[in-house]
């Protein structure tokens, strides 16, 4: 794909290599046995010596998150290193209590995947460079003056998946995120929610003349965007960018960028000369470790059918539509389900759209949770969740009961009844 | 009766099963003995006055809850942590008590007690030596009784060259015997804490009290070591004792030698089968030490960033910023592989060296240090001859091997260390040698006139 085209001279084409961040939703943390359920807890709650990188203090590997990582691997077609080890990335930054942070660099513990995107016109494949495991900082609250730091999330489990600097547009890129975000909730390994934090994007975009095979000496990284909508945009606008800097003949440089939504631009955050030497070395704390493959194996018999292989069966053995099919996929709506549905709804199957069989589905979704007290449990969460949303609902909008529905419903991964979920959160709210 | 603060660990307990006195009267005997003696060696930062348990004195660099913990330095001057080290709680449980924290060179970072930011330990023995280091406190207070037993950490020598310098017993166990949650890293592929005490048989105790797997440490082995009294009385008939040529070359002092000769001497009339070997790679472990190290080191302290612990970076001395500095170069982007990449695989050699030797030999015996200990201010100028005394211990580390210092004699009056070094995960070995060695001896008796 082509960009520049309306310049008479020379064509364009972007390369673009995308790094994904994603937070595991294991119970403990890395490297510590504090809870990594930190999300709207009371700031420095959970913490120890490990987490806060007290003098002392030692990493021991949570073994969930490992094995997670590996599964995120195998989906992604990536090969699992026999050998594999953690390394110090080495930088300073207050919200990194031991001046490095535990990740992997030379040896990580997935290589050499791929994944298949949809552009513009073409199904294409885009390689995986690794998904490898590494450990989330605390968080920093700027408050006018002064800064406040929350361990909580410091040590939180946290897969890296780099691709190759294969996308060609933009719709890759979207296609490619929304993928990924399906697959962590298909392997229920993360809620990989993009407002929470749970999944974090970053680009490295940089444009070569269509037709050159060399990749371009600079790369412009494109950090800390917090949607799907904003890194598109933000890519798209860094292209254009970069193409009109070398058509008047400016060189351009090694820099981060963030992106601005009101102003609907990208701005230089740090340039090459700003730039970290992480001085990686492996992690003296840690033993490497060696992957069984009988272990490896079990993993792999144990995935479930990953949501683009369900959707292409949908298409070529049920004959359903493709997009029914990603909507099905979506959902994790399993043939069974609609059988069913059919069978006891005595439905007339010419008479239906597949949407409203799967939206009818959702509702009366098998497996649903019937306990109250269950139910009542995650309602009382999502309320301390979202004390915004509590309060607009007792002020009177109704609406917002909406957003603490959603709640309960994305703790149970969609498996409560949203109407027993409403009555007991109006129950609770009065 | 003697002094209750010359009695070695093994006999205060007898005597404490025995009723022959109290806790509190033992703890008050060592209280009475620190405030006669701290004062002119600086060896306690902070002493506890406790009237229960078995007295022992305490590393400054190992973590202990609720008593200040300063590795030695300034930027940690206020620190007090909220946790017990791994090797405190198991010593607690064994009816432990912590007497004292002592000084030593800040970080652990030094081999004569001087780099301390609160000043110098004065060796027992002489006033105007130094005590050796790191573990300077450590050692001096054993050599003085000031405490029962001590906990002191190696990472290069710094348990088994202060134990020679003072003459008590300082084991550095096997890398992995013993859990280091707790311990202020230094070199976290290295450090290891360690007994130090008044006789191998205490050095067997207090290992057995603190090894073991705590789900802390990764790389600590989940078997716990225990020796049989039996197997320590079994004598070293038979055994095969090797002696590296590499370590009595240049830079040995001739007194010293003599000394460590005879030892040799005593070890072939207890039945020893004394033979030379060869551990080839010795003269470039010191630089692939001096790589790995610092390049650890300059990881390790940066939590002390001067936004934590109430202190600004300008509390850091001057051994512990050489190794950051040069710790954060050899790990530079584009120097890994000349340096890091290259002090690994002379790291390796030097495990192999052992590997090999230990085919032939049961333990490998020699000096701990070239010299006995030196001139208060000697070396403080010469950091590369300062790091040339740690020559013959360094390998141990390197090699993740156990290493023991057993006291074999005086050269002018200054005690002389005889270093064991055995097998990955066979303390047992050298604790039977260094026992079979003390009871025909009688040198770990010998103490400072104070």
């Amino acid at each position: 794909m082509a960009y520049g085209e309306t310049q008479a001279m020379t064509k364009y084409e972007p390369v673009i290599g995308l790094e994904v961040h994603v937070e595991l939703n294991t119970k403990s943390k890395m490297f510590c046995r504090c809870s990594a359920d930190y999300f709207g807890k009371e700031p420095n709650t959970h913490t120890c010596p490990v987490c806060l990188g007290l003098p002392g203090a030692l990493p021991y590997t949570n073994q969930q998150a490992i094995d997670d990582c590996i599964k995120i691997g195998l989906a992604l077609n990536c090969k699992i290193s026999e050998k594999s080890l953690f390394e110090r990335k080495n930088y300073f930054y207050p919200d990194l209590p031991k001046g490095y942070q535990i990740s992997q660099y030379r040896w990580p513990l997935t290589v050499n995947g791929w994944i298949e995107v949809e552009g513009r016109e073409e199904i294409r494949r885009i390689r995986i460079n690794r998904a490898h495991q590494e450990e989330d900082t605390g968080k920093l609250t700027h408050h006018g003056g002064s800064t406040l730091i929350d361990f909580n999330r410091s040590g939180v489990p946290l897969v890296e998946i780099v691709t190759e600097p294969d996308f060609e547009s933009v719709e890759e890129i979207r296609d490619y995120s929304k993928k990924l975000q399906q697959l962590f909730r298909y392997l229920g390994v993360s809620n990989a929610d993009m407002e929470r934090g749970d999944m974090r994007l970053e680009a490295n975009v940089s444009v070569k003349r269509e037709g050159e095979s060399e990749l371009p000496k600079y790369r412009v990284e494109l950090k800390n965007i917090n949607s799907f909508r904003f890194m598109v945009a933000a890519v798209d606008y860094e292209i254009k960018r970069q193409i009109e800097a070398l058509e008047i003949g400016e060189r351009l440089s090694q820099e981060t960028r963030g992106w601005d939504e009101d102003k609907k631009c990208t701005y230089l955050q740090r340039s090459k000369e700003e730039a970290h030497d992480y001085r990686y070395f492996p992690e003296p704390d840690l033993p490497p470790f060696f992957l069984d493959p009988k272990k490896i194996k079990e993993i792999k018999n144990s995935l479930p059918e990953l949501p683009w292989n369900r959707a292409k069966r949908y298409q070529t053995k049920l004959g359903i539509k493709k997009n029914d099919a990603q909507h099905g996929r979506k959902h994790k709506i399993i043939p069974q389900e609609i059988a069913n549905y059919l069978i006891n709804k005595k439905s007339d199957i010419n008479t239906l759209l597949p949407t409203q069989i799967i939206e009818e589905i959702l509702d009366k979704r098998v497996g649903v949770i019937e306990n109250e007290e269950e139910l009542e449990k995650m309602a009382k969460e999502a309320m301390t969740e979202n004390p915004t949303a509590v309060d607009d609902f007792v002020k009177g909008k109704q609406q917002a009961i909406q957003v603490l529905i959603g709640a309960v419903m994305r703790r149970t991964q969609g498996k409560a009844d949203a109407k027993r979920a409403r009555e007991i959160l109006e129950k609770l709210l009065k | 009766m003697n002094d209750i603060t010359s009695l070695t660990l093994t006999q205060t307990i007898s005597a404490l099963k025995d009723k022959q006195f109290s806790e509190e009267e033992l703890n008050n005997a060592y209280l009475e003995k620190i405030d006669a003696l701290n004062p002119k060696l600086n060896i306690f930062l902070e002493v506890k006055k406790n009237t229960r348990g078995i007295p022992a004195a305490i590393k400054d660099v190992i973590i202990t809850k609720n008593i200040k913990t300063t590795a030695s330095s300034k930027i940690l001057s206020n620190f007090i942590p909220q946790y017990n080290a791994t090797v405190i709680g198991k010593l607690l449980e064994n009816g432990v008590s912590v007497i004292g924290k002592t000084n030593h060179d800040e970080f652990a970072m030094g081999g004569s007690g001087e780099n301390s930011a609160f000043g110098v330990t004065k060796n027992p023995w002489d006033f105007s030596k130094v005590p050796g280091g790191s573990s300077s406190g450590s050692a001096a207070a054993v050599c003085a009784d000031l405490c029962t037993f001590a906990l002191g950490s190696d990472t290069g020598g710094s348990i088994r060259q202060p134990s020679s310098f003072c003459g008590i017993v300082g084991l550095k166990p096997t890398y992995g015997r013993v859990s280091r949650y707790g311990l202020i890293a230094m070199a976290s592929s290295l450090d290891q804490i360690g007994p130090m005490t008044k006789s191998v048989e205490d050095t067997a105790l207090v290992l057995d009290w603190i090894s073991g797997a705590d789900g802390y440490d990764s790389n600590v082995s989940s078997e716990k070591f225990k020796v049989q009294s039996s197997k320590l009385n079994e004598g070293i008939k038979g055994l095969k004792i090797g002696v590296p040529k590499e370590y009595f070359g240049e830079g040995l002092d001739p007194k010293v030698e003599k000394v460590i000769k005879e030892a040799l001497k005593k070890l072939e009339e207890l039945g020893g089968e004394v033979a030379e070997i060869s551990l080839p790679h010795s003269q470039y472990a010191l630089a692939a030490y001096y790589i790995i190290v610092p390049s650890e080191v300059s990881s390790n302290m940066a939590r002390y960033d001067g936004i934590r612990y109430g202190k600004g970076r300008e509390n850091i001395g001057a051994e512990v910023k050489r190794r950051i500095m040069l710790g954060t170069y050899s790990l530079s982007s584009g120097y890994w592989d000349d340096y890091y990449a290259k002090a690994a695989k002379v790291r390796t050699l030097v495990k192999r060296d052992f590997e090999k030797a230990f085919e032939k030999v049961d333990v490998v015996v020699g000096p701990v240090s070239p010299t006995t200990a030196w001139n208060l201010g000697e070396k403080v100028n010469d950091p590369l001859k300062m790091y040339l005394s740690d020559i013959y211990t360094i390998s141990a580390n390197l090699a993740g091997i156990p290493g023991l210092s057993i006291p074999c004699g005086f050269s002018e009056g200054l005690p002389v260390g005889l270093q064991i070094l055995g097998k990955q995960w066979d303390e047992e070995t050298i604790l039977t040698v260094g026992y079979a060695f003390e009871q025909a001896t009688q040198w770990h008796m010998e103490k400072p006139k104070l």
